[in-house]
């Protein structure tokens, strides 16, 4: 009998079992299924551990690996530090082995640290409530949609084109289904930010919910307050942030959000080609009841003694089931964690510095592009850690150039749209230096011997 | 225990960063838009994290630390390994050029076709972040599938009253009208009831097989002519794939789409409610519908990802799926091979069977009969003692035991159900048998002891009404 590492049954336990049970053969388990499959599955033998890990590590080899670039590139996902901590706290094995704290007793770890991320979430944003995690920003948002059309019964929503657009995709797919419209507004070419008189123009009484981004798609600050200030009363304003610029930005929810929600990656979670990540999710505690996802709340035990729950779960599928509202069960409870810690580590002051540093570090790179004559600004409004810039050469032979001397330059904008192909947006952070900074500027210079 | 935030202190701090190096500028922000008020997040040291997040890891219950029978979650152990190989491939962003990620996007490639050849499809998409989202994914693709072929009297998805909550918020979600069918006295869809609501305004069945009984629908070939004698999509909720592996294919059985929670069958840790990861996979007919992108190999070899389909149901989150749990699946996967695949499935049922045996005495079992990989005891008996599913479940944590999935599924009063899986040996399995027949005896002499759990652990029974009436739900 072949063995695994996983599977601890003996031929004998094996032997033992099927005794108690009745049968002399595991096939009779299977008695009442049938027969439509015989024969091997079409997938390799089993392997060794060194043999998987060898195999794991040259399909890695293949990737390039980030550590080892100087990188200019955001676009939703970015490169931040993760303090060493991080990891070594939020991936502790009986936090990553554990499932839903169905048992509350037995899941006091993780229901305090949802409990203190749903608050570390409240701080961020402003907002009033928040729930322990979506699956990630986009789904975040098509949520967010949902959850304001149930409120006022309306079902129009304003999205700003300036929204990630794989953000508007994703609510596209979750609106459409469900007789929920989604229209976008243009930006201001010459801000970048929404365009307010369009807004303005949109509005009937149909609208539900309004959709900006804070700092927006192009890393444009949008004034949350001026856009607040047109909305009728009963029109909800859903506003994705990017929490690390919440230590410099002021909190959406001071300016008027209703409901504030964003991609969580930058708060400690690596990149990962972009998933796991997690949305983070927050509202006016009037909504509460609206709310999607899970929502952790304090209680205290029989003799009087602090402890976590979940609650509201009558809204939750399990229950309300067709009537839930959401059908969102697994959700992305560690991602959270890891930023519950991350922002636990960085503490007060040190996320108002990481957003600072982000800010200075930008615009010291838009600076000096700029300044070598071979990019034009294309936005005036001010940005945070991501701008657009229009280089005078080909972007992405530049950036073939770049990649030679292992730095990621900028994503180019014709990936999304044919009117912004050769515009570049770049993202600095707290991780790029002076001098990779100044070396980048550098190869710009250098364009015209490089004959692009 | 505080919260880290009732530990802070003005001034201390487990961060540091470099000194600026660019030379400083005016920040040029409209003042409203400039944070007047820092947020209140903990000023503490390293060692008073590090020390605080020690102590809510002890107050938690996992696989690492003990059995963990929750059925339908299928809390099978999760290889270390996996953790290791995940973490090669932390440091890859999205927008990369193909070029520099092929290694990433032949994982991809390769863990679709591993897991269409297992579930008997034709083609998979990764995208979606868990069993939930793939259901929606999948109800998204029985919308285009009827917009495209012009059905439009196609309103309905049918789903039998034993299935997940998931199944009917999904459906809801992609705009269905959800009609239940009841389920027969053996536990299975009832074939005469299931005719009685198929009609042509059905879109989709969705199912699960084994059931959340753990039974096996036995006219599984018999709904699906049925079905497709309707031009209705059968859909699988794959949650209970670990039954299966190897001994019989959704594909094969007649089933059109089925989502997996790789976080289940394919030993991804659950993260205390997520990430999970929930690809799915259809027919050859549906695979025009799935969402964009998918991962192809180009003529040259190269593998690409593939924007081109025209007729997708969209896009149902941002990149590409849940990849670094694509890492631990496709590392488990390889470890296990094909013969350790079907190997796990039928360790699986053996130790279920096994424990349904050990049990059916002094227990109730609903529907005592073969099962899969999970079985479900209905605790209705123990009202004679003055006690209930909830605490016999709570007297379980005193034992160190997680409990079963209790009142799930809805149709058996008092439900308690049980999934050992098969990384459980049979000494762990006698020693849960011997502290359910002691919990039995404590019920029959003293239920107080029941009622009055638990105990051992970090807090006692907590107090629900109090937490939802008086909404506490931040620091
Ligand atoms: C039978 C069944 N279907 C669907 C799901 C939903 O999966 P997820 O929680 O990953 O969304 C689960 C698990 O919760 C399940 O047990």
């Amino acid at each position: 009998m072949k063995r695994f590492p996983y599977i601890p049954h003996t031929e004998e336990d094996i032997k033992e079992m099927m005794n108690v049970i009745g049968i002399n053969d595991i096939k009779e388990l299977y008695k009442d299924v049938p027969k439509l499959f015989e024969g091997d599955l079409n997938i390799p033998e089993s392997k060794s551990e060194i043999e998987v890990k060898r195999e794991l590590k040259e399909l890695a080899g293949r990737n390039i690996d980030l550590d080892e670039y100087a990188m200019f590139r955001g676009a939703g996902i970015y490169k931040h530090y993760i303090p060493s901590a991080v990891y070594q706290l939020a991936t502790k094995r009986n936090f990553i082995t554990a499932y839903t704290p169905y048992q509350a007793e037995v899941s006091q770890g993780t229901l305090q640290a949802l409990y203190e991320f749903q608050t570390a979430i409240c701080e961020l944003t402003g907002m009033e409530v928040a729930n322990s995690s979506m699956y990630d920003g986009g789904t975040a948002v098509a949520e967010a949609i949902l959850m304001a059309s149930r409120v006022n019964k309306k079902h129009k929503s304003l999205v700003a084109k300036s929204l990630h657009p794989e953000y508007i995709e994703v609510s596209r797919t979750y609106t459409e289904s469900q007789g929920l419209e989604i229209e976008l507004i243009n930006y201001d070419e010459k801000t970048g930010r929404i365009d307010l008189e369009e807004l303005k123009n949109k509005i009937d009484e149909n609208t539900s919910s309004v959709v900006i981004s804070y700092p927006n798609f192009f890393g444009v600050v949008e004034n949350i307050k001026q856009i607040k200030e047109i909305l009728p009363e009963n029109v909800l304003l859903i506003v994705n942030a990017y929490p690390l610029s919440l230590g410099l930005l002021e909190a959406p929810g001071k300016l008027g959000a209703d409901i504030v929600v964003g991609e969580g990656q930058s708060l400690g979670n690596h990149m990962s080609f972009g998933g796991p990540t997690f949305g983070f999710f927050a509202s006016k505690q009037k909504y509460i009841r609206q709310m999607p996802g899970r929502i952790i709340g304090e209680t205290v035990d029989e003799e009087g003694k602090r402890g976590f729950v979940m609650v509201l779960q009558t809204r939750e599928q399990h229950i309300r089931r067709a009537k839930a509202t959401s059908n969102i069960c697994s959700n992305h409870a560690l991602m959270a964690v890891v930023a519950s810690v991350y922002l636990s580590i960085v503490g007060r002051e040190g996320l108002r510095e990481i957003s600072y540093q982000n800010y200075q570090k930008a615009h010291y790179l838009a600076k000096k592009l700029i300044e070598t004559e071979k990019f034009e600004p294309v936005f005036e409004g001010e940005f945070f850690n991501e701008f657009v810039v229009k280089p005078k050469f080909d972007l992405n032979k530049f950036n073939e150039n770049l990649f030679e001397e292992k730095f990621i330059g900028p994503l180019n904008l014709g990936k999304f749209c044919d009117k912004l192909e050769n515009h570049a947006l770049f993202c600095a952070t707290e991780l790029n230096t002076k001098e990779e900074i100044d070396y980048l500027v550098s190869k710009v210079g250098e364009i015209d011997e490089i004959t692009l | 225990m505080k919260l880290l935030y009732e530990k802070s202190k003005n001034g201390r701090t487990a961060f540091s960063l470099p000194k600026l190096d660019v030379p400083e500028i005016k920040i040029e922000l409209e003042e409203e838009l400039i944070r007047k008020e820092e947020p209140n997040l903990p000023q503490v040291s390293e060692l008073e994290v590090v020390r605080h997040y020690n102590e809510l890891e002890r107050k938690n219950h996992s696989v690492d630390s003990g059995f963990y029978p929750l059925g339908s979650c299928t809390m099978k152990y999760n290889p270390m390994l996996n953790e290791e190989t995940a973490s090669m491939f932390n440091n890859i962003h999205p927008y990369l050029d193909e070029e520099h990620i092929q290694g990433a996007l032949e994982l991809m490639y390769n863990l679709q076709k591993y897991l269409g050849e297992i579930t008997g499809m034709d083609a998979v998409t990764l995208q979606p972040a868990a069993g939930a989202h793939g259901e929606l994914t999948g109800m998204l693709i029985v919308r285009k599938y009827i917009e495209d072929n012009g059905f439009t009297n196609k309103t309905k998805v049918i789903l039998p009253d034993s299935a997940h909550g998931t199944n009917p918020a999904s459906a809801k979600m992609a705009g269905f009208d959800v009609v239940e069918v009841k389920s027969g006295p053996d536990g299975r869809v009832d074939l005469e009831e299931f005719k009685k609501v198929m009609d042509d305004s059905v879109a989709a069945i969705m199912l699960t097989n084994p059931n959340t009984l753990g039974l096996f629908e036995k006219d599984i070939l018999e709904i699906a002519k049925i079905a497709h004698e309707h031009n209705a999509l059968l859909y699988y909720d794959g949650a209970n794939l670990n039954a299966i592996m190897g001994k019989v294919r959704p594909g094969d059985m007649g089933f059109d789409i089925v989502h997996i929670n790789l976080h289940k069958t394919f030993s991804t840790p659950h993260g205390m409610g997520g990430p999970g990861s929930g690809p799915v996979g259809v027919k050859a007919k549906l695979k025009d519908y799935l969402p964009k992108p998918v991962v192809d190999i180009n003529d040259e070899g190269k593998y690409v990802l593939n924007y081109n389909i025209p007729k997708s149901c969209g896009r149902l989150r941002t990149f590409y799926g849940n990849f670094s749990v694509m890492v631990r699946a496709y590392t488990y996967i390889l470890m296990m091979g094909k013969e350790g695949l079907k190997f796990a499935s039928e360790m699986a049922v053996l130790n279920a069977n096994y424990l349904r045996k050990k049990l059916e005495k002094e227990f109730d079992i609903a529907f005592d009969d073969v099962c899969k990989h999970e079985f479900v005891i209905d605790g209705s008996f123990l009202k004679e003692y003055g006690v209930k599913t909830l605490d016999f479940a709570k007297r379980l944590l005193d034992y160190g035991i997680h409990p079963p999935t209790i009142y799930f599924p809805l149709i058996v009063h008092e439900a308690m159900m049980i999934e050992p899986t098969e990384t459980e040996s049979k000494e762990e399995l006698d020693r849960f048998v011997e502290v359910m027949h002691k919990i039995l005896e404590e019920a029959k002499t003293d239920p107080e002891i029941l009622k009055g759990a638990p105990r051992n652990t970090p807090v006692r029974r907590l107090n629900e009404t109090i937490a939802n009436k008086q909404l506490k739900l931040r620091g």
